[in-house]
């Protein structure tokens, strides 16, 4: 059985600053040749600064620590697959920008899988505002435990 | 922002950018994980994929979908997208050729913004969705 209790529950804030050369590093990795995360010049003109790409808040791994990172621990590694993704964006957000982000246990139950027995879905809620107090950003990830390997 | 998008030409119905991604790599994951923190092993350690009984490693989904999301910034410039959702439907291998594409399914304005709507996705080479997705933008 899943532990409901934990809906609702959130991590410990965290502060993640947007760096131009972790963009950077970003576009190149998922192959975005847009020169207004290469080009500061250009993305001032442009953006008024160098803007991130759309998914770049997945690097808020690199800022969470155990006490604001979501509980995967009860996870089998073996058997997670991402199931959905979502962000929404309010205002821009650019480098030099420090967020501070809360995540929160949306949701978690079972269901039963069509050849992989039981399956368990996670549901997280990250909110991110900017140095300036503003709602900038929310994103939401389903996380699913397959009941067997998942490239079977 | 890059705002490149002239809503009163937009119609619905209409294609935005495809990109294609040609022959996905091992070094594409690895450099991804190096990039976004996510170092979940599937995706870059074959004892591990074997050992979990998955012949090979696959892409992290946040790859295709960061792959896929720059058709948006393509179609209406850096900035100005305001939801982005994927689901993961089907794993990318190794040696896979990705088509991204999207179509512009509504327009409506909120918030003193125009806004354009539409669905994505991402075909592998036999023509099987990995990503189906969701989009909104701003446009000028």
């Amino acid at each position: 059985m899943v532990d409901k209790s934990i809906i609702g529950k959130t991590g410990k804030p965290f502060t993640m600053p947007i760096e131009w050369s972790k963009v950077r590093e970003f576009a190149r990795a998922v192959r975005d040749p847009n020169p207004v995360y290469f080009d500061p010049e250009l993305a001032k003109k442009e953006c008024g600064g160098i803007p991130v790409p759309v998914t770049f808040l997945q690097t808020s791994a690199f800022w969470q620590t155990a006490e604001s990172a979501p509980p995967l621990d009860m996870f089998d590694p073996r058997r997670i697959l991402h199931g959905e993704q979502e962000f929404e964006f309010f205002k821009p957000i650019l480098v030099g920008d420090t967020l501070t982000g809360v995540a929160r246990v949306a949701d978690i139950y079972e269901k039963e899988g069509g050849r992989g027995g039981k399956m368990t879905f996670l549901a997280v809620e990250t909110t991110y505002t900017n140095q300036r107090n503003e709602n900038v950003a929310r994103s939401r990830f389903v996380l699913v435990e397959t009941g067997q390997a998942v490239g079977g | 922002m890059q705002a490149k998008l002239k809503f009163d030409t937009v119609k619905v119905g209409d294609a935005i950018p495809t990109i294609t991604i040609d022959n996905v790599a091992r070094p594409d994951f690895v450099r991804y994980a190096g990039a976004s923190g996510d170092f979940v092993p599937l995706h870059y350690d074959q004892t591990f994929a074997e050992a979990a009984g998955i012949p090979t490693v696959f892409a992290q989904g946040m790859w295709t979908a960061g792959c896929l999301s720059r058709c948006l910034t393509d179609f209406a410039g850096a900035g100005q997208v305001r939801h982005f959702k994927v689901r993961f439907a089907r794993q990318v291998w190794p040696g896979d050729t990705l088509t991204c594409r999207g179509t512009v399914t509504a327009k409506n304005e909120a918030n003193g913004e125009k806004l354009v709507e539409g669905e994505l996705e991402v075909v592998n080479q036999k023509g099987e969705a990995t990503v189906k997705g969701a989009f909104r933008v701003a446009a000028a």
